[in-house]
């Protein structure tokens, strides 16, 4: 390594032993462990970092911190490709790997920059208003070029291939930023006794005590001390980005580049945090001016200036104009001088400091009072400025502009919830708005910009936010910190009209001017202002430019800088990479996946399986044919023909009890339960409150005061709360208590012809004739030590049997029934072949339970023709439900030969235009190997005359006649169930 | 992000609670033919500024359907009992 020129030889919070190489366009250079990229950038000589958004002017590096607008790159390849990462937040790391982005085919000779001569075309609302035109197509075959030519970095297209963690955190008190004032409300609120977090989005605490050489003692002292107290938490890396209710910080933690690898170990991790409560140390980010060519590579922020000259020992010029409108500029200054740089001081205040004003001097700086900067000159790197002053205008050369215009309080997270931020005339700025009770701000996030108030204001927040969480200890006064003051601004900056290409918001290129003709086309308030020239929409959130449009447009509009508003902040802080919030929960792991006490058979005989909900289920068998389409059909003849098993573990099972039980179920079925006599089952219907119908299932008499209750597999859950809603809420005086059962039993079915022989021979201690047990019947047994529980019900309308068996054996019974049906061509079926047998039996399913049909709608009006005191009764009498246009179920049969029905067909009446709902819908379909051809059930309006349909499925552009029929295609009478 | 204190299981992410409405209105008999009283109950809701009674359950805990006081403007709760408690 040797020392580049603009790398000083000693000082700076860097581990100079350790080397590291990195890549930028290419190219390789070297830095110290504790560089940023952009301060390694610096060292070595590189100023110009990119291209702008829609100029493509050449850009570089204008901060240290996360409000960084220009000096963006794209950090990795392939799938590792990540865009628009701020050099300054990116810590200098072994092998990284960095680009330069929105330019072609060079970052220095970069085509669109003609963009740039033809600027007075692309003023704000330029492309709306020359594309969009009276009918929007030229927008339309433009808006692929313009797109690629405005722009930041791309993203990868590929999968992430890391791995990111999300987790839930708690603290007592939570302290976000390290500096100061955040380092003595941490220590407070340890001392008190409290749990503290104290949060650093930096990869080095000390926040901008990192740029006081002053300070360097005081801030090792305090990160000695907190890193040795036991309930003191720190997190480096790390952006608290979000607030949500009840002090829930959102916080997003970078993996320490350094740490060697660990196991599995996410690159990001998203926490939740739950604070009692939260101490505000942000700090303040220091506002650019506004003046020509400001964004030009080698004009920054002077506290930046200060971060690299003092935190990463770079000494970015050696002739520095230093303009600003704050005291705080003269210790940039100082600092300069003390390195041996020349410095030219151009203040717009009329006066400043008197002391401030006098070290300068002496030390040698030329000092111009009431004096701006009018503009730069050199593209890539600077030449000179332009200052005017009282006197007039005078050329000054220089390699390096500093620039301050006040500083803004971070104030970002304190307003999330929407606590508004108020203006204080004093210091210029916005300051947070009063907050809740366990929120406190100490500080410069405050507005309070000296050190020692920090300190104070720190300690004091620190202890108060203990109290919140009741800790109360004694709490030592902090150390002292001795430091240079800064005193802030005698009088408020204000920009000057006139110039051009004078930057308000670097990263997406609004100018003065923009904003002035944002204001002459009637976009005065400050949110018209934002949507009209983008300003603020950039990654980098307007964190430099906010201030100073909204200053520009209260002096255009001749109002105070409150009464032009302030704009809201929202969350994130900083970009959040979205990988980090879902945490692992991505492919596989998105949602759990529930699996039946028979899935790993299904798995194994060639079952492809489906996701029902949550639920895996066997969708079809590989044996029954080589698709879905052949499979259920043969599966469908196979349970007619002989006997089919299915898996249905996934019912709701919830096991009722209490002396009230039968009294309860009275009410919440439409259709009644008080009737129905132990050892029997019966169908039941349930409606909502509003009258429609909510889910159907059947329920057994296990006992005089104990059922047995099915649900459909998808409302399990929704009818389990429902039944505890009501027994909670609404009936405490019944005596029932109802509980979920879904995982203690296994289920399986047996249907067809052949069911009841199999069933004989596989439970042979069980009588399974007609009168021992006829349809709806119950038989009780035990296999193998599991209870057993079967009822004989029939969802296909062949006879057919459920039987319940304890979760543990359910493996072992499905392949003892498997064993012995075998002789009886006993074959397993799935949910495909399941529904379309329901199809043909008429039996309606989630497609018509759809939250919008009654009863009578699908066809069970007669259930409850002579009950009352059930659950929707009421409403399901309103006259709307009983008008004669009402859409009911019928059933569908497709008339053409060789064509096929389709669900959510839209049907119409033959003859009329096929536009518009039509006069119903078809809800499920199927192909019916006992009628040979497509049947469905639908919805048809019941006023409707006639026989025949139009099925319309404009998605395929198809339309298929259909004959409307009795919903039930297959067995009217129920012979085949009954036996 | 609520934070709500079950008087079963302790205090608890909401995440593990199913919401469950307005607790302030009053769900006419089961026998009550009453279209309108129905019709207020199912479908008028007052729609507060301020502190507001509603329904939680704890599904993924003790599941009892809990009234929780919670304030509409602010997401701050200020107490949670037992409904069935409050009914019986």
């Amino acid at each position: 390594m040797t020392p580049t020129e603009k790398r000083l030889a000693s000082g700076g919070y860097l581990d100079r032993a350790q080397v590291l190489k990195f890549m930028f366009d290419g190219r390789q250079y070297s830095g110290f462990k504790g560089d940023t990229l952009a301060s390694a950038l610096l060292a070595s000589g590189i100023s110009l970092i990119g291209r702008s958004f829609k100029y493509h002017r050449p850009r570089g590096i204008l901060s240290a911190g996360a409000e960084e607008p220009n000096a963006l790159v794209t950090v990795g390849a392939g799938a590792r490709r990540e865009p628009n990462l701020p050099a300054t937040m990116l810590e200098l790391a072994p092998g990284l790997e960095a680009a330069s982005q929105n330019n072609w085919p060079s970052l220095r000779f970069d085509v669109q920059s003609v963009n740039s001569l033809f600027s007075p075309l692309l003023s704000s609302g330029f492309y709306y208003k020359t594309f969009m035109g009276p009918s929007g197509r030229a927008w339309m075959f433009y808006e692929h070029s313009i797109r690629k030519a405005a722009g930041l970095g791309k993203a990868t297209m590929m999968p992430d291939p890391d791995v990111y963690d999300s987790r839930d955190d708690f603290t007592d008190v939570a302290v976000v930023g390290s500096g100061a004032a955040g380092l003595s409300a941490a220590r407070a609120a340890a001392q008190a006794g409290a749990r503290v977090l104290l949060i650093e989005q930096d990869f080095e605490i000390g926040g901008r005590l990192l740029s006081e050489p002053a300070g360097a003692a005081w801030l090792s002292a305090m990160r000695t001390e907190l890193e040795e107290m036991a309930n003191v938490r720190i997190m480096r890396r790390t952006t608290a980005f979000g607030l949500y209710d009840g002090n829930t910080l959102a916080l997003i933690e970078d993996a320490d580049p350094f740490a060697g690898p660990a196991m599995n170990a996410g690159r990001k991790t998203f926490t939740l945090l739950h604070a009692q409560s939260i101490v505000f140390a942000t700090g303040a980010i220091e506002r650019p001016m506004v003046f020509s060519n400001n964004d030009r590579p080698g004009v920054m922020l002077n506290s930046a200036i200060r971060a690299y000259v003092n935190r990463y020992a770079v000494l970015p010029g050696r002739n520095v104009v230093i303009a600003t409108a704050d005291d705080s500029a003269y210790l940039t200054a100082f600092d300069l001088l003390a390195h041996g740089a020349r410095v030219t001081i151009a203040d717009a205040r009329p006066l400043a400091e008197p002391t401030l004003l006098a070290k300068a001097k002496q030390m040698g700086a030329e000092i111009h009072l009431a004096t701006n900067v009018a503009d730069v000159k050199g593209k890539y790197a600077l030449t000179g400025v332009v200052l005017a002053g009282k006197s007039g205008t005078t050329g000054v050369s220089c390699d390096l502009v500093g620039m301050s215009a006040g500083w803004s309080p971070v104030l970002h997270l304190t307003s999330h919830q929407g606590v508004k931020p108020v203006y204080r005339p004093e210091i210029d700025a916005f300051v947070p708005g009063q907050l809740p009770e366990t929120q406190f701000v100490a500080g410069a996030a405050g507005g309070s910009l000296s050190v020692s108030a920090a300190v104070t204001e720190g300690t004091s927040a620190g202890r108060a936010a203990a109290a919140v969480a009741g800790k109360a200890g004694a709490v030592a006064e902090a150390p002292a910190l001795e430091i240079e003051e800064r005193a802030g601004p005698t009088t408020v900056y204000k920009p000057i009209f006139g110039q051009r290409k004078a930057f308000v918001d670097f990263q997406m290129d609004v100018t003065l001017d923009d904003i002035q003709l944002a204001r002459r086309e009637g976009y005065e308030s400050v949110e018209h202002l934002k949507r009209y020239t983008t300003l603020g929409m950039g990654t980098d959130q307007g964190k430099t430019s906010n201030i100073n449009a909204l200053k520009v447009m209260a002096k255009l509009r001749g109002i105070s800088i409150p009464e032009a508003g302030t704009t809201t902040f929202r969350p994130p802080y900083t970009p959040v990479a979205v990988g980090a919030v879902a945490g692992r929960a991505t492919g596989h792991h998105f949602r759990p996946h529930r699996l039946t006490p028979i899935h790993d058979w299904h798995t194994a005989n060639g079952a492809q399986m489906l996701e029902v909900g949550l639920w895996m289920r066997p969708w079809f068998f590989e044996a029954s044919g080589p698709d879905v389409n052949t499979a259920y059909v043969n599966e469908m003849r196979h349970v007619r023909s002989a006997a089919g098993i299915m898996d249905i573990s996934t019912l709701g099972k919830i096991d009722i009890q209490g002396p009230d039980a039968a009294a309860f179920l009275d009410r919440i079925y439409a259709n009644g339960f008080a009737s129905l006599k132990v050892g029997r089952a019966r169908y039941g219907v349930m409606l909502r409150d509003d009258g429609i119908v909510f889910d159907d299932g059947t329920t057994t008499r296990l006992g005089e005061s104990r059922f047995f209750m099915t649900t459909s597999t998808a409302k399990a859950a929704d009818v389990l709360s429902w039944l505890e809603f009501l027994l909670d809420t609404a009936w405490p005086d019944l005596r029932v208590s109802v509980s979920s059962v879904s995982d203690e039993w296994a289920g399986i079915s047996v249907a067809g012809p052949e069911s009841v022989k199999i069933l004989a021979a596989a439970f042979p201690e069980i009588d399974f004739s007609n009168e021992a047990l006829p349809h709806m019947g119950l038989a009780d047994g035990t296999f193998k030590d599991s209870p057993l529980r079967i009822i004989r019900l029939s969802y296909s309308g062949e006879r057919a049997y459920e039987i319940y068996v304890g979760a543990s054996n359910g493996g072992n019974a499905w392949r003892h029934l498997i064993d012995v049906g075998a002789t009886y061509g006993l074959k397993p079926y799935g949910v495909e072949a399941l529904g379309a047998l329901r199809i043909e039996k008429g039996h309606v399913a989630g497609p018509e339970i759809d939250g919008r049909t009654t009863l009578s709608d699908l066809g069970m009006g007669r259930m409850v023709a002579k009950r009352s005191g059930y659950v929707g009764e009421a409403l399901s009498r309103r006259e709307a439900f009983q008008a004669a246009n009402r859409q009911r179920l019928v059933g569908l049969k497709c008339t053409e030969p060789g064509k096929r029905l389709r669900g959510g067909a839209l049907l119409f009446a033959p003859g009329e235009p096929l536009q518009g709902h039509g006069r119903g819908r078809m809800t499920s379909i199927t192909y019916s190997p006992e009628l040979d051809c497509y049947i469905g059930l639908g919805l048809l309006a019941a006023d409707f005359e006639g026989d025949e349909v139009i099925a319309s499925y404009p998605m395929k552009n198809e339309a298929v006649r259909a004959r409307v029929v009795s919903p039930v295609f297959l067995d009217p009478a129920g012979e085949r169930m009954h036996g | 992000m609520l934070r709500i204190d079950c008087p079963c299981c302790g205090t608890r992410d909401h995440s593990e609670f199913r919401y469950g409405g307005d607790a302030t209105v009053e769900r006419p008999a089961c026998d009550n033919p009453d279209l309108d009283a129905w019709y207020r109950y199912v479908y008028v809701r007052p729609n507060p500024k301020g502190l507001h009674r509603e329904y939680w359950q704890h599904v993924l805990g003790c599941r009892q359907w809990l009234v929780v006081e919670r304030d509409t403007v602010t997401h701050s709760i200020h107490s949670v009992s037992f409904s069935r408690r409050q009914r019986a």
